[in-house]
């Protein structure tokens, strides 16, 4: 960037692990940080808000309120005190999907902490994608994982939830089980793809699909032009 | 609202023509329309931003520039051979390299099989263009669709390129795949009584898109990625691969891989190897944005190449027609394809149509690019570039309130972050770079020219010609995955352990640098892009 165009932008104050960088103010806090010098190795992934690995934690100076959001998602704002949490070694519980069921019997041998909820909502305070998290820990001790599973849907397992629980509860991996639960178990299953499975696999569907690939290229150029979109 | 000042005024254009665009449909383009517009802006098609390779096994390829400078690197090992007759610090049947979608499937594959699996990835497992696929997965599973229908869209998209066999292995495992995504618990969207909702996509001729809201992609990772660790395979993540170590018959038998945090090297030996590495949209062709995740640099296509593996349409690149263009925090961010096959139109400055909302990516990208630089007809923004409306909040008039909210929950809630409430203002769009659609060469069962080397994902080439369709290629990393899984550890049960493994193809590959001084001082592969200002 020439000087010219610098002069333009307006910059700002940001405190990276306590130390001042001045960067402009159009930046994410991600962009910020690189601005600043740093090459992210951890603290960052699809740069999208999608994949959870940029989970920062924040206050501005002057104010004792801790805020979160994602490195990737969130603008750069004049003293701002950040610092990111690459890493959260909540537990996975493993399973065998084919051997548990959609109950709070099983569910509580997987992960027994989230029956020890204490209500005070601070998973869903910080969550940075605006899930109600205690709403769907609530659902999943009712064992009401149809519920559960279309709340948490849009987790992105950035651990940010489990960082505040105070009993422990890993909120992002109970949600994910309780998802696929739902999904396998609750969720009804399409039955004709079971059926266009098994053509295919008795090869019911080959003859059609060989006359395509031993056709030369100027009839299937005309295929393809006249093909019919439904 | 973020649309102010003189953007705030256009819009007015575009909420002035909304009504009298609702159910109206732009005429498509005619074949020669394509071709034409595609050979004067499709950046493939612009001869300076590519070069000839100068070494190695496809000496002579034209390659994009920036691709052709991570191929011809010196090895990071050039000056420190570690020592491969000591006992490696993983042995197992199947190395699996890459920890997005392709090599999860693998993983889970091999491990049903038989095989002892390794995952080993660059940065955190799951952390791969997979995770930020949004709109969805093809597969012909209705009625009035068939494989062979699928099979005609996908060649005529990659026109008329493809390897049939690579085609045909897509499209007739589709189906397959999304039951045994389904059997795993993935939560697609569906009707009542189970029946799978599908909409179209840019060139299907069916309704056979699939989609997890718009996170199709996120949900099959996450799902995969807990299988994969329920099954107790071993994942180990900020681990890349520098360089495959191969046997004294000149088959892959395993990789040298780099702690980025210990920054110690470590061998890995393996009967077979996985290439799952993704794509390279971080090296930033032409200078466009990317919509492509932090570790997309081309990684594994160095090493394979390196190692003597054959490419195929390496030169073809996919630019996404809708990229975020404003506000800056989103330049090159993907608006999933799924806005346009809800009906989002894309418009020009006057607030009129100029291109069929749903044409294949690349002639819908050289339509914009021509909208913003022949016709000047773009809309211009304060950050110096030009760029198109797509119009989201006909999606509300045509299927009704609520609609954006239900299917595009990821959409909304980004633009929401800066200031843009799609439901009800358009969104600012410019062509991003989305995809690879050539790579390594490989065959129906995933294996390249190289032996006991297997390539799945955005790193293989050869399966989309030269233009993928949406949804391909959710489809494909999974197809290529499970097969090369599959085959790897069935060709893994018949070998014994490798031996007289070595990197001699490396002193090969640097003669060749040596001789034609192709490498300058550069070394690879990339492994992280810099971004850092200093």
């Amino acid at each position: 960037m020439s000087d010219e165009i610098k002069d333009e932008i307006k910059m700002v104050d940001l405190y990276i692990m306590g130390k001042r960088y001045t960067v402009p103010e159009t930046l994410t806090i991600m962009d910020g940080m690189e601005y600043a010098g740093y090459q992210l190795k951890r603290g960052c992934g699809c740069r999208a808000g999608f994949c959870g690995a940029c989970a920062t934690v924040y206050r501005m100076v002057g104010d004792y309120e801790l805020k979160v959001g994602l490195a990737c998602q969130t603008k750069v704002e004049d003293g701002m005190y950040l610092a990111q949490i690459p890493f959260f070694p909540g537990r996975k519980a493993t399973f065998d999907l084919e051997a548990i069921k959609p109950s709070t019997a099983y569910f509580a041998q997987l992960y027994p902490e989230v029956y020890r909820c204490l209500g005070c909502s601070s998973c869903t305070k910080v969550c940075p994608q605006d899930i109600d998290v205690m709403q769907y820990i609530a659902y999943i001790q009712r064992g009401d994982f149809a519920k559960a599973a279309d709340i948490s849907f849009d987790c992105v397992m950035c651990g940010l939830c489990v960082s505040r629980c105070p009993v422990n509860i890993v909120h992002y991996n109970a949600a994910l089980t309780a998802r696929r639960l739902y999904s396998r178990y609750i969720a009804k299953p399409d039955a004709f793809l079971a059926a266009r499975s098994g053509a295919i696999e008795e090869g019911a569907c080959d003859s059609e699909i060989d006359a395509l690939i031993n056709s030369d290229q100027a009839t299937l150029q005309d295929m393809y032009n006249k093909r019919e979109i439904e | 609202m973020a649309y102010t000042g003189n953007i705030g005024e256009l819009v007015k254009k575009v909420e002035e023509s909304r009504t009298s665009r609702v159910g109206v449909h732009y005429p498509r383009m005619t074949q020669e329309e394509r071709r034409d517009v595609l050979e004067k802006f499709h950046p493939d098609y612009n001869t300076d931003g590519f070069r000839n390779l100068k070494v190695g096994v496809n000496k002579g390829a034209r390659l994009p520039v920036e691709m052709a400078d991570v191929f011809e690197t010196w090895s990071r090992l050039r000056d420190r051979k570690p020592d491969l007759q000591a006992d490696p610090v993983y042995d197992v049947d199947v190395l699996i390299i890459g920890g997005g979608g392709a090599g999860a499937a693998a993983a889970l594959e091999a491990k049903a099989a038989g095989a002892s699996v390794l995952i080993a990835t660059k940065l955190r497992f799951g952390d791969a263009n997979t995770m930020m696929a949004q709109g969805g997965i093809q597969a012909a599973d209705k009625e009035n669709d068939t494989p062979a229908i699928h099979y005609l869209d996908v060649v005529g998209g990659g026109r008329f390129e493809n390897i049939p066999e690579l085609a045909r292995a897509l499209v007739m495992d589709a189906p397959l795949v999304i039951k045994w995504l389904e059997d795993m618990g993935t939560m697609f969207d569906k009707k009542e009584d189970g029946t799978m909702i599908t909409i179209h996509g840019g060139g299907t001729s069916r309704k056979r898109m699939h989609a997890a809201r718009d996170y199709t992609g996120a949900e099959i990772m996450r799902t995969l990625r807990d299988e994969v660790l329920n099954k107790g395979i071993t994942v180990v993540e900020f681990c890349a691969a520098v360089d495959l170590i191969l046997d004294q018959n000149g088959r892959a038998a395993g990789a040298v891989l780099f702690n980025l945090e210990t920054e110690q090297y470590l061998s890995a030996r393996a009967k077979t190897v996985i290439m799952a590495t993704g794509g390279s949209g971080r090296l930033h062709y032409r200078g466009f944005p990317t919509s492509n995740h932090y570790g997309a640099t081309a990684d594994g296509l160095v090493i394979g190449y390196r190692a003597g593996a054959k490419i195929i349409y390496a030169d073809s690149i996919q630019y996404h027609p809708t990229g975020g263009a404003y506000p800056p925090q989103l330049l090159g961010l993907l608006v999933t394809e799924k806005t346009r096959g809800l009906g989002a139109t894309p418009l020009n400055i006057k607030g009129e149509q100029f291109v069929y909302h749903l044409e294949t990516r690349d002639v819908a990208s050289s339509a914009i690019l021509k909208e913003c630089h022949e016709r000047k007809l773009g809309v211009p923004l304060p950050t110096g570039i030009s760029s198109v409306w797509l119009d989201s909040p006909i999606i509300e008039l045509t299927h009704g309130e609520g609609t954006i909210e239900r299917q595009l929950p990821a959409m909304m809630r980004q633009f929401q972050r800066f200031g843009v409430d799609i439901r009800t203002e358009p969104m600012l769009i410019y062509p991003t770079l989305h995809y690879q659609n050539g790579g390594l060469l490989i065959d129906e069962n995933g294996l390249s020219t190289v032996e006991n080397l297997y390539v799945a994902g955005e790193a293989a080439g050869g399966i989309h010609g030269t233009n993928r369709l949406m949804g391909n290629s959710l489809l494909d990393i999974i197809v290529f995955g499970r097969r090369a899984g599959r085959h790897a550890a069935f060709v893994s049960k018949e070998m014994s352990v490798p031996a007289g493994l070595n990197l001699d193809h490396l002193d090969a590959f640097h003669r060749e640098l040596e001789a034609t001084g192709a490498a300058d001082g550069r070394v690879g592969p990339m492994l992280l892009p810099h971004y850092t200002h200093r």
